[in-house]
């Protein structure tokens, strides 16, 4: 079992959790108007067999959006921060 | 040329006790072929095979980096249908199931193709409304559809749940009686067989590692067994595509996803046909060795390890139990996972790259074992012609670019990660 270390709430099953992909892109600047760069952001992704950075929202506990760091060779965890700690620096 | 198989062929094999040859050559790479498939998959052998029997282009290799079945060919639930209902996918699947009707005699090898019928059912009113819908676009492209009430499915499967407080009552469905299965081994061996009797060579156990190019065209592999260049490279690797594509400088609309499949312990002859289930995404049928082989809905996370999730088991069984409560004693022989590639409106590609000389074939998400046929028949062309064949015109690569997804149930996007 996947099991999501919380920053809130400890290790859970990733039962309790979201997927909600891709966590390395970087989104677009509001207003640009180029439809590739919103193409490329939506729709392309790297999709490593290995280390991966991705989004889980706990939406059976604190309903926070974490960013989970995970090996999509293995499984392996490596860490979770809380997306907004992420976001802020 | 290998042996043809025959009832006379069987019989003196069984009377002299002559070994049967090797079905398909131990083929080496050679230093450069016309066309180079990446893939040694269903869909990979079938390309080869069309393009030497429909397109005379034989000198050809598919590249496997294992051994022949060990992907998901070999991995999946052995399920054919035509009932699709967006204009192109109807063609397209329909297509693929014609070929399955004559692919036994086609290759010379028994696929075991088993036409038992496909139902779909409907839990309410509205629901049913929806299937007939489905049914009668079948019916307006000439495929094969039957609406059914709750009486004709009642006396087709008698043993699912009709009490009268069940949880996801039955109000009738649709039934596909040329859908079926197929024993999917026999796909990948048959093809293997009769591709590499026209000639083509089957290299397994050589992992393609790069491209080799020239400005924005491709002209060859880089292997583990050394360089072989190529007129034309064909990538179906199922899922590995993104690894494939990124090895090329391409970023794909994909995502890597765990599908799960199961099987009982063998009891007598007792589902008769193939059943999917309208509450959820599940489906049922009975193998020939008596195990009921089911399966669900991806894990939902992106990974490339084959070991599915134990909680999936859970929902997968509740719904086993949900639509046939007689089961509910039956123990899991085995389970097992296969990585798919999956795309945001979960239709697949078949076409050409941004780069030259390099053709894709890939996001199959759960759907690509039924396409096989098809899907070699009409890449075998694209690659031939250098443009794609009209079957598969909708399927191009750049379509969310141009607006035009393909989202077969009407959803929207993404419904995968749901
Ligand atoms: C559990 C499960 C159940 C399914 N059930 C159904 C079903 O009932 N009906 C249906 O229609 N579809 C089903 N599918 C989907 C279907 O199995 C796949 O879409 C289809 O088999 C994919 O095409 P393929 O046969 O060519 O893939 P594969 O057999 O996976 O072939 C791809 C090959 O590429 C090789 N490869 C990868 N990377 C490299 C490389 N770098 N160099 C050389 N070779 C490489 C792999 O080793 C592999 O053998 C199911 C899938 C799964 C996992
Ligand atoms: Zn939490």
């Amino acid at each position: 079992m996947l099991r999501i270390p919380c920053p809130h709430c400890g290790e859970r099953d990733y039962t309790e959790f979201r997927y909600a992909g891709d966590a390395s892109k970087v989104r677009p600047k509001h207003g640009t108007d180029d439809v590739k760069t919103w193409h490329d952001f939506v729709f392309l992704f790297d999709n490593p067999k290995g280390p991966h950075r991705e989004y889980w929202q706990h939406v059976l506990g604190c309903r926070q959006w974490l960013v989970l760091e995970r090996n999509t060779a293995t499984n392996e965890v490596m860490g979770a921060v809380l997306a907004r700690t992420r976001e802020a620096s | 040329m290998t042996e043809r198989y025959s009832a006379l062929a069987l019989a003196r094999h069984a009377l002299t006790g002559a070994p049967w040859e090797r079905a398909w050559r131990a083929a080496e790479p050679r230093k450069s072929y016309d066309v180079v498939i990446i893939g040694g998959g269903g869909h990979g052998l079938a390309t080869a095979y069309y393009l030497a029997k429909n397109h005379g282009i034989t000198n050809v290799a598919v590249i496997e980096k294992s051994y022949i079945g060990s992907g998901n060919v070999g991995r999946n639930t052995t399920l054919i249908r035509s009932n699709y209902q967006m204009p192109g996918n109807t063609q397209f699947f329909e297509h693929s199931l014609q070929l399955w009707e004559g692919l036994s005699h086609e290759l010379n090898y028994n696929a075991m193709v088993s036409q038992r019928g496909q139902i779909v059912l409907a839990h309410s009113p509205s629901q049913l409304d929806v299937v007939a819908r489905k049914g009668n676009t079948m019916l307006l492209n000439g495929i094969d559809s039957e609406l059914l009430d709750r009486g004709d499915v009642m006396r087709l499967l008698p043993y699912l749940d009709y009490s009268k407080d069940c949880r996801f009552p039955i109000y009738g469905g649709i039934i596909q009686r040329r859908a079926g299965t197929v024993r999917h081994d026999a796909v990948a061996w048959g093809y293997a067989r009769a591709a590499s009797n026209l000639g083509v060579d089957i290299i397994e156990n050589c992992e393609v590692t790069g491209f080799v190019r020239d400005g924005e065209r491709i002209t060859g592999v880089e292997t583990t067994k050394g360089r072989v260049l190529a007129g034309r490279t064909g990538i179906a690797v199922a899922g590995h595509t993104s690894a494939v594509a990124a090895m090329a400088g391409l970023r794909l609309p994909v995502e890597s996803h765990i599908l799960q499949a199961f099987v009982t312990e063998p009891i007598k002859p007792f589902v008769h046909h193939v059943i999917s289930f309208g509450a959820e995404l599940f489906y049922i049928s009975q193998s020939d060795k008596g195990g009921l082989v089911f399966g669900g809905h991806i894990d939902g996370f992106n990974t490339y390890t084959q070991r599915g999730q134990l909680p999936k088991i859970q929902t997968v069984a509740e719904c086993a139990v949900a639509l046939i409560p007689g089961i509910s004693r039956l123990r899991l022989l085995r389970h097992w996972g296969g990585i798919q590639d999956m795309t945001p409106d979960g239709s697949p590609f078949i076409g050409r790259t941004p780069l030259r000389d390099l053709y894709l074939n890939g996001g199959w998400c759960y759907q690509g074992f039924k396409a096989t046929p098809a899907s070699g028949w009409c890449f075998a062309h694209t690659i031939a012609h250098e443009d794609e064949h009209p079957l598969v015109r909708h399927m191009r690569l750049d379509r969310f670019e141009r607006g035009n997804g393909l989202d077969e149930y009407g959803l929207g996007l993404w419904t995968y990660r749901q």
